[in-house]
């Protein structure tokens, strides 16, 4: 085929493009995906009952910030990698962020504590089930956002996939939060940021397959 | 003659508007640019310029189906260099992986035009349209090929107006990752 006859094809009653699709698309499947982690959180654990404690709803509300935050910060990285030419822009340090706070806090309170406190501390009472069940709940916003990702031009498919799976874990942890009732700060750094980081390794070990175009 | 950014991304907006003209102005310089910056990059591999002409194809189809992801606030070169590198690098490594190691470069500087359009590619339209679904296939042929109007289109091959339009874009699409596929069957 002649490189004419392409083109000559291609610029035939060209459709008019609308704008902002790459956000609404994005957004689309990170909504649909939050829906789905929270109904099936809801399903399988219940949200946790006592909202009514003023600690508890404290740590609930921090842990939520930080998930959020998260999840607000990595989509903003997560719609530039899918757009070609414009990664290099703005650096990831905003996505890191949350994580640093949280560290922080975590270090402060272990700090605060008695060694032997330690121990309960990190591993609360759910470690294990938080463990699997981030990740797990974390499929179904990560399978929607890689389809929608699959809609752009993502040309670094190693750090797509990372923040892919950055933005589905933290949207599970945010879901997961909800029942979660293990409120140290250690324990929400090491098993919530863990589990997160688990989704991003993931995300950026499957990126450079799936996402391919 | 080397297009300018300013020229390219005034006729890439007007394209993005449903400007046909414009659009195919457009995809005309920048097949330019692409073949030159192909060529100059697959001769140090040691591939020639049917190899170069397929690339330009492949990069000019991408082009067209995601050009959604252009941020008309911003600067075009950037986006079109990034796509001409991504599938460069993704074509390299479909031949021979070690080939994979595309310097980055500064885009202005990549991108210089070459005219000789006579090379064909590897590519047979016709038997990569006959590989698509029916409806896509059909939509395909009336609205991009015979340049019907949707409308027309649309009583031709009993769809709804928005049916065509939808089987055109997914078609393109289509088209698009079946070239993107086939070069790496033919590669091993």
């Amino acid at each position: 085929m002649k490189t004419d006859n392409l083109i000559a094809m291609l610029s035939t009653n060209v459709e008019r493009v609308d704008r902002g699709q790459v956000e609404r698309t994005i957004s689309g499947a990170i909504g649909t995906g939050s829906a789905i982690a929270f109904v099936a959180m809801l399903v399988v654990f219940g949200v946790r009952r006592d909202f009514g404690d003023r600690y508890a709803f404290i740590f609930l509300a921090l842990k939520l910030v930080f998930t959020v935050g998260v999840v607000a910060a990595s989509t903003l990285y997560l719609v530039r990698l899918a757009r070609p030419g414009t990664e290099k822009t703005r650096a990831m340090h905003l996505a890191t962020f949350p994580f640093i706070v949280m560290v922080l806090l975590a270090a402060a309170s272990l700090g605060l504590a008695p060694t032997a406190h330690w121990k309960r501390m990190l591993l609360g009472d759910q470690w294990l089930e938080c463990l699997v069940s981030i990740p797990l709940i974390a499929i179904a916003p990560f399978a929607g956002i890689v389809w929608a990702v699959r809609r752009m031009a993502p040309t670094d498919l190693t750090r797509a996939g990372m923040f892919a799976g950055i933005v589905a874990g933290s949207i599970s942890a945010t879901g997961y939060a909800l029942h979660c009732t293990d409120d140290f700060l250690p324990f929400v750094a090491l098993w919530y940021g863990g589990t997160i980081a688990l989704c991003a390794l993931v995300g950026a070990r499957l990126g450079p397959r799936l996402l391919r175009w | 003659m080397a297009a300018s950014e300013a020229e390219l991304r005034e006729l890439m907006l007007a394209g993005l508007n449903g400007g046909s003209a414009a659009h195919r102005i457009f995809l005309e310089q920048v097949s330019r640019l692409l073949r030159g910056y192909y060529k100059r990059r697959l001769s140090s591999n040691g591939k020639g310029a049917s190899e170069a002409e397929d690339l330009v194809q492949e990069a000019l189809m991408a082009i067209h189906t995601r050009r959604h992801t252009y941020d008309r606030d911003q600067p075009l070169m950037p986006w079109l260099y990034a796509i001409a590198r991504y599938k460069l690098v993704d074509y390299l490594r479909k031949a021979a992986p070690s080939f994979a190691n595309v310097p980055l470069e500064d885009a202005a500087a990549v991108l210089a035009p070459d005219d000789q359009s006579s090379v064909e590619s590897a590519y047979d339209l016709r038997r990569l349209l006959a590989q698509l679904p029916e409806k896509m296939r059909r939509a395909i042929e009336c609205v991009k090929l015979e340049g019907l109007s949707v409308a027309e289109a649309a009583k031709r091959c009993g769809m709804s107006e928005a049916a065509v339009k939808v089987n055109v874009h997914r078609g393109l699409r289509a088209l698009a990752s079946s070239m993107q596929r086939r070069g790496e069957h033919e590669d091993g």
